[in-house]
């Protein structure tokens, strides 16, 4: 049993961990085999980015070799997968080396595709890129007053992010000592200022106390970055002395490519986890087309349900569980406090008073991801 | 030529069913169809609302057991 898995960020590398111990035995037997395919040596921690662009991490930070989050026995190549085969069960990479399997995975995860907005790139900063975090971060320090806009383009990964970068910015101008002289106005694709209804009752009290200007049903269309004005598809537009935005995403090239879904996201059964019409071929993570956040928490709570229903099957033949949309959220508050969202296809989210427990648990997590990623937590 | 699409959003919470057919409105041609499909009480007039602020042309809408239908279609 040639087991493949394509793609070496969260999703890629829990499977690949979970599935090296589930299937110990069989490894060692050599009934099965584990590779992995991957574009980079390096594995990087999202979610690290806005605090980088806040000056709370360094860039470093960010990585870790890839090889030493993976076990042992895990064949690890980089090499990404250029051409997918289904019908012949085979993959053929950027060095031209073919791989059959059994059992693929893909988890590709996702791109910023900024290129899509007018004027964006020109006009716009952005903390979904180690460059971008790095760039915004001198802005905001030299920042010295005037209007900061956040827009938000969709599709995109960690829904949470545009609510707490803008109390974030709050708190680093009042820290600054600059705060009255700082306008932050966000703008948001529907009309409550969060898609997540109970996020939204939690933050535009919030940004009222904050003095955080809001308008909502404002859908990025272009951005005039000689004169700073943004447009949005409504009709409406915004001047601006510094843009921020959340810049749409696709799945990954490839995926384009090979035709496997509208906008590089691959259609995929929301409870299995297999590709429509492609049994043998499970996708996890932001590659989805399937309703539920981009995250790394969503990636991670599909890895686990693909490696314990791929390593049943091997054992006993039958698949022992599905996918029931669970996703996990902390959202920082500002500086020193956070909440955190938890829901699933059935369960609504409840969201918690923001506390500072919370926030330092995040900040835990920010170095416990290591371990989550190894399989161990 | 235009396409008529199903955008199945029951039972999401986030990004959520309006985020999913603003998404997919962005992929689409004008001309085409998307029908989304959502257990949220509330589309029944957030997505009306959107559809008639951007500009496009709400179809239909109905609520068939607990889950809405609601058809728009690009217009631009």
């Amino acid at each position: 049993m040639r087991i493949l898995i394509v793609g070496g960020g969260t999703g890629g590398t829990i499977v690949a961990n979970n599935l090296a111990r589930r299937l110990a035995g069989e490894i060692r037997t050599r009934k099965v085999r584990l590779t992995m395919l991957s574009a980079s040596d390096r594995h990087m921690y999202q979610p690290g980015l806005l605090y980088v662009a806040f000056g709370q991490m360094a860039t470093d930070q960010l990585y870790r070799d890839q090889k030493s989050l993976l076990e042992p026995s895990i064949d690890f190549h980089v090499d990404p997968v250029e051409t997918f085969q289904f019908d012949s069960k085979r993959v053929v990479t950027k060095s031209g080396k073919t791989y059959d399997y059994d059992t693929l995975i893909i988890a590709t995860g996702s791109r910023v595709f900024p290129e899509e907005v007018p004027g964006l790139k020109e006009g716009g900063e952005e903390f979904y890129t180690e460059a971008g975090a790095v760039r915004l971060h001198k802005r905001l320090m030299e920042f010295q007053g005037g209007t900061i806009a956040m827009v938000v383009s969709l599709p995109h990964k960690c829904p949470v992010a545009p609510v707490e970068a803008m109390f974030m910015l709050h708190d680093f101008f009042k820290a600054r000592g600059i705060r009255d002289k700082v306008k932050l106005r966000y703008h948001y694709p529907v009309n409550k200022v969060h898609a997540t209804a109970n996020v939204a009752v939690w933050a535009k009290p919030e940004f009222d106390k904050a003095g955080i200007e809001y308008e909502t049903l404002f859908n990025l269309k272009e951005v005039d970055p000689v004169n700073k004005i943004v447009y949005s598809e409504e009709g409406t537009e915004c001047k601006f002395d510094l843009l921020i935005a959340i810049p749409p995403h696709r799945g990954m090239e490839t995926m384009e490519q090979n035709n496997l879904g509208q906008g590089g996201w691959i259609p995929t059964d929301r409870h299995k986890l297999t590709m429509n019409g492609q049994e043998h071929v499970y996708v996890i993570g932001d590659a989805t087309n399937i309703p539920v956040s981009k995250t790394g928490s969503a990636a991670h709570y599909e890895a686990e349900v693909v490696a314990e229903n791929i390593s049943s099957i091997i054992k006993t033949g039958s698949a022992v569980r599905e996918y029931d949309g669970k996703v996990y959220c902390f959202i920082e508050g500002g500086f020193d406090r956070a909440t955190y969202n938890a829901f699933d296809y059935v369960n609504l989210p409840v969201l918690k008073p923001p506390s500072k427990s919370i926030h330092w648990f995040k900040m835990a997590y920010n170095q416990m991801y290591w371990t989550t990623v190894r399989g161990l937590l | 030529m235009s396409e008529t699409k199903i955008v199945d959003a029951r039972n999401t919470f986030c990004p959520g069913p309006l985020m999913e057919l603003i998404t997919n409105m962005k992929q689409g041609k004008v001309g085409d169809t998307i029908e989304l499909l959502s257990t949220d009480d509330g589309s029944g007039a957030d997505v009306p609302e959107w559809v008639a602020k951007v500009g496009h042309e709400l179809v239909g809408k109905e609520r068939i057991d607990g889950v809405w239908h609601i058809k728009v279609r690009k217009s631009k």
